[in-house]
């Protein structure tokens, strides 16, 4: 694997292998010295062409654990130019020697037009773009709700058999378009719960159910629900009347949460609105994952940065 | 400059000798003439192109008018209609005259202004259409082309003013609320690909609600690159109500699909989206069948820049008018859905006939106007920045096997193309101002 650009790529023993390395990378967090001397002279990039202070300490937090050298380049534009250019920036790390970028962009496709461009050698990886994909969020999803399941046997195990729910802004989310491919890809069975107009208008070809009815899919028991981040400005291009009824609708309330099964974990990719998809207690109740979500990410991002990188070009 | 041009096969099968002297067809020419032996190629009349850009003044870094005209030329044109989102826009007499004065001393082909709708293209007020219609441009289409007329009240007004004067409103059939921020072809592989989606129903409704008006207020309407099975439908049901519209397809329209979009590739976003396979086929069976009109390019060149950066960041458009004929003659002439009489119709005399320009009703008839191409439709070729002419170099077709080829043009009895290459601007130039 030379980039990671989008989770419909991995097959499911490239998936499973990722999550097994992040196990051992997960090790790592527990030792007095949390560092490993994996990719000491490698330098990773992280090009961030939108703000999201969480993903990018995440993978710098990752890079420096395996000695990497880590360069935060922030390429945003402001608010009366366009911001430095895709190509320019690219040729730019280039000629600094990255031999990993890992890349954040509004623009849908980003990543994958870099990968192609010819304008820089190094392994890239999807950080998220615009709307399609989120590797890495969906991989540290993965990665939790196979510990929450299999705890210390985690290892070499895939999702067969779980049900997860995932419920919101569809339509916008890489993060519901990565966990689609990537939970089914690993035998999960994924549902997705939305108003029609935040659901994609044709989902022909995902291999998914969807409905309009949270309360239907909560009380049919699925072993996870997955709530995604309600951004404000959706109120305004009217894909729901207001954040009121939106949560009544589509959020994942008190009485919801008390209706879901013991053994159901609640998550969210953060950062949470709490009060509209998904209420105080059952962000902060012991079904959520949210903060092992945060955990695991780096877990991940080290064990997609080692397979990049210190995989077929040793 | 006398032209004998031996053993061609016109349009309709048959063959036979032109001759050409002093810009027309007569019976013959005297010995010392320029000879092309055309054993093996097909006369066409020069192809009328309804819908180019030709980007000056103001865009000078993407085209000119001499270098889409050489564009337009090796493409086999010999009359490209030039659209008005230029800057300063072409809205105003002065414009219109400037861009057309430019078409003449240049010469490779004739180049006839579209007059902007609105003034500024912004939609809010009618142009200057009287002025420019009778100024010496004598404009006769109007079009925002890149903006649709999307009010209807404008639109109503709009349609009867040009009626007012002989014209044609062109539509760019675009709901823009349905289309803000659109990317690519609402569907399933938008979804998948997390790219805004640039539904069907934007560009039908318009239609719809046009040729409604259209018929109302009894004028003409011609409606730019139809993209969409369903726009086929509407315009099958308002020919059939006598409504008075025309429509055009554009050749990537009739060869390319949505799916090209999967590897962020700008070069394949074009404003109308490809669109799917289903949509493709209705295309082709439309223009076979009549409803739709003519095939027109939509060139659209655009500097390297604008094409090299993400897919939301890239222009719209793409380049049309030099692989125009191959990808036409792929796309339904090698499928047997049109013959080459009906792609002389649809390349040239009906889009002459919808833009009211003259010369092109009896092609190759005595005493009419030179205005032809000569085409090897034999050969083969791997699409290439070599065969570019235009400034542009954004051609979805790079890398991909076209039929075809042209191999002479000649525009009012002078040649602008020979043995497959443009004559010097210079020569053309020349000859242009002799005739």
């Amino acid at each position: 694997m030379r980039h990671l650009l989008s989770t419909k790529d991995l097959s499911r023993d490239e998936a499973v292998a990722i999550l097994d390395i992040a196990e051992d990378m997960a090790g790592v967090a527990d030792r007095e010295v949390k560092k490993l001397p994996a990719l000491r002279g490698k330098t990773v990039v992280n090009l961030f062409f939108e703000d999201s202070t969480r993903t990018r300490v995440s993978f710098e937090v990752a890079a420096k654990r395996l000695s990497a050298d880590v360069i935060n380049f922030s390429a945003k534009g402001s608010s009366v130019s366009k911001g430095e250019s895709l190509k320019d920036t690219a040729q730019t790390l280039a000629a600094m020697g990255a031999d990993a970028v890992v890349i954040r962009h509004s623009a849908s496709g980003a990543p994958r037009v870099l990968a192609d461009s010819g304008w820089i050698d190094a392994g890239i990886v999807n950080a998220g773009d615009g709307t399609h994909e989120h590797p890495t969020q969906a991989l540290l999803d993965a990665f939790t709700i196979r510990r929450r399941l299999h705890g210390p046997d985690a290892r070499g195990k895939a999702l067969d058999g779980v049900t997860v729910t995932i419920v919101g802004d569809i339509l916008h989310s890489r993060v519901a378009r990565s966990n689609v491919w990537l939970l089914t890809t690993l035998g999960a069975t994924v549902s997705l719960v939305a108003p029609a107009t935040l659901l994609p208008v044709s989902t022909a070809g995902w291999p998914v159910g969807v409905s309009y009815d949270l309360d239907a899919a909560i009380d049919a028991g699925p072993d996870v629900v997955m709530m995604l981040r309600i951004q404000a400005e959706r109120m305004n291009a009217a894909f729901f009347p207001n954040a009121r009824e939106y949560s009544r609708q589509w959020g994942l309330d008190d009485e919801r949460a008390a209706r879901l099964p013991a053994a159901s974990i609640v998550m969210h990719p953060g950062p949470m609105n709490r009060g509209l998809e998904i209420s105080a207690n059952a962000a902060d109740s012991p079904q959520s994952t949210v903060l092992e979500q945060v955990a695991n990410g780096v877990s991940i991002r080290m064990a997609v940065l080692y397979h990049l990188m210190s995989g077929s070009d040793a | 400059m006398s032209i004998r041009i031996t053993g061609v096969q016109l349009p309709d099968g048959t063959r036979k000798d032109l001759f050409v002297d002093d810009g027309v067809f007569v019976d013959s020419v005297s010995t010392g003439s320029t000879s092309v032996s055309a054993d093996g190629l097909i006369a066409l009349p020069g192809l009328v192109d309804l819908h180019t850009h030709l980007r000056e003044p103001g865009y000078e870094q993407s085209e000119t008018v001499l270098t889409g005209s050489r564009a337009a030329a090796i493409g086999g044109f010999t009359a490209v209609f030039a659209m008005a989102n230029t800057m300063p826009v072409q809205d105003t007499t002065g414009v219109v005259e400037q861009v057309q004065s430019l078409g003449e001393r240049h010469g490779y082909v004739t180049v006839r202004p579209i007059g902007a709708v609105t003034a500024g293209l912004a939609g809010e007020r009618l142009s200057e259409i009287g002025a420019m219609a009778q100024s010496r441009a004598q404009v006769r289409v109007f079009s925002d082309d890149g903006h649709c007329v999307s009010d209807a009240l404008l639109m109503r007004r709009a349609l009867e003013y040009v009626k007012t004067f002989g014209g044609v409103v062109a539509q760019h059939a675009q709901e823009p609320r349905l289309t803000l921020g659109a990317q690519m072809n609402e569907g399933a592989l938008s979804s998948e690909l997390g790219l805004a989606g640039w539904p069907a129903v934007a560009e039908e409704s318009i239609i719809a609600r046009d040729v409604l008006l259209a018929e109302h207020v009894d004028a003409r309407l011609h409606v730019c690159h139809v993209s969409t099975a369903g726009s086929v439908e509407v315009i099958r049901w308002a020919k059939a109500r006598g409504v008075k519209v025309t429509a055009e397809v554009t050749p990537h329209h009739l060869l390319l699909t949505e799916e090209l979009a999967r590897g962020y590739d700008s070069r394949f976003k074009v404003n109308p989206p490809l669109r799917r396979d289903e949509d493709v086929l209705a295309l082709r069976a439309a223009l076979a069948d009549g409803t739709i009109d003519i095939v027109a390019t939509d060139h659209a060149p655009h500097p390297v820049e604008s094409k090299d950066c993400a897919w939301d960041e890239a222009a719209n458009g793409m380049l049309g008018l030099e692989s125009a004929l191959s990808v036409v003659h792929a796309a339904v002439v090698a499928s047997g859905q049109l013959d080459w009489s009906d792609l002389a119709r649809v390349l040239s005399a009906k889009p002459a006939e919808i833009g009211l320009l003259a010369g092109y009703d009896a092609p190759f008839a005595i005493g009419s106007p030179a205005n032809f191409t000569l085409y090897d439709p034999s050969a083969t070729r791997t699409f290439a920045t070599s065969d570019l002419r235009g400034k542009g170099l954004n051609s979805p077709y790079l890398g991909r096997e076209l039929p075809g080829r042209v191999i002479a043009t000649v525009h009012n009895g002078y040649a602008t193309v020979l043995d497959g290459e443009l004559v010097d601007a210079a020569a053309v130039a020349k000859e242009a101002h002799h005739g």
